[in-house]
């Protein structure tokens, strides 16, 4: 069966589900933040699909510029994490707790 | 007999998959410098699929700028950081049922809507180059273009900043 649009579609959300699993069981603060990556790289392959299947390149632009932010936002996020690992010594989410109720 | 770009894209869709399902529960090692290294496969896997796409360019800024860079990166503060590996604390089974149920539940639901939409191809499909990417970026998409280099220059400041060892 030649792939179509509803393939890509559902490799993309079953990559995003993935993702989110993993955001909520793990408890390093490193490999949630992969997760999200992972997150982020099934939207950019809804978008390419979509761009290929309407004969449109603006979902392509997009995923650009998706990378982008993305490539600027880890950096952020990972100058956060070690600037709180050399506080807490710690990268763990569940010591983590200064804002818990 | 399937044609050969069909089975490279269930080889690349079964790849990716596989691999994200590595990176996210490993069941042989919980350290986090093997979710990255499967992390990095799985973008390699979907650069494949961006080229079964026909999205070029994006394939190659995928492989050079996330896996070139961002993952090198994550990489660099992990070895950085010297964790151990992440110990069993008391695995609470609930919370992991729960949020497996819960997602289980969004993966239905994301599914049930792309099945039911029954999206089709519309119109010639397009050739994701670099010539005509390059001229959508700089004649409609100026703007965000401009706007992106700014927000690189932000990043970069931002991380010089949070990285200085106490701040004057």
């Amino acid at each position: 069966m030649s792939p179509g649009l509803n393939h890509y579609l559902i490799v993309s959300a079953l990559l995003f589900c993935l993702g989110l699993f993993g955001v909520l069981a793990r408890r390093n603060l490193l490999v949630i933040y992969m997760c999200l990556e992972l997150m982020l790289n099934a939207a950019n392959l809804a978008l390419v699909a979509f761009s290929r299947f309407n004969a449109n390149l603006n979902g392509q632009v997009i995923v650009f510029f998706v990378i982008t932010v993305a490539a600027a936002e880890v950096a952020v996020g990972l100058a956060l994490i070690v600037a709180l690992y050399r506080k807490r010594r710690t990268a763990h989410v569940e010591d983590l707790t200064s804002l818990r109720f | 007999m399937p044609a050969f770009t069909d089975l490279l894209f269930y080889a690349f869709a079964g790849l990716a998959l596989l691999f994200g399902f590595l990176c996210v529960a490993n069941p042989f090692s919980r350290s986090p410098v093997t979710s990255a290294m499967f992390l990095v496969l799985t973008i390699v896997a979907l650069a494949g699929l961006f080229i079964l796409l026909h999205a070029f360019f994006l394939a190659a800024v995928q492989v050079l700028v996330y896996a070139g860079a961002v993952m090198v990166l994550f990489l660099f503060v992990i070895m950085l950081l010297d964790l151990k590996e992440e110990e069993r604390r008391k695995m609470r089974k609930f919370t992991i049922a729960a949020g497996g149920l819960a997602v289980a539940a969004i993966a239905g639901i994301l599914i049930r809507a792309v099945v039911a939409a029954r999206p089709v191809a519309t119109g010639a499909l397009v050739e994701g180059e670099a010539k005509a990417l390059g001229k959508l970026l700089f004649t409609q998409y100026l703007l965000p273009f401009e706007v992106m280099s700014l927000l690189l220059l932000v990043g970069m400041v931002g991380v010089i900043l949070l990285s200085k060892k106490e701040l004057k």
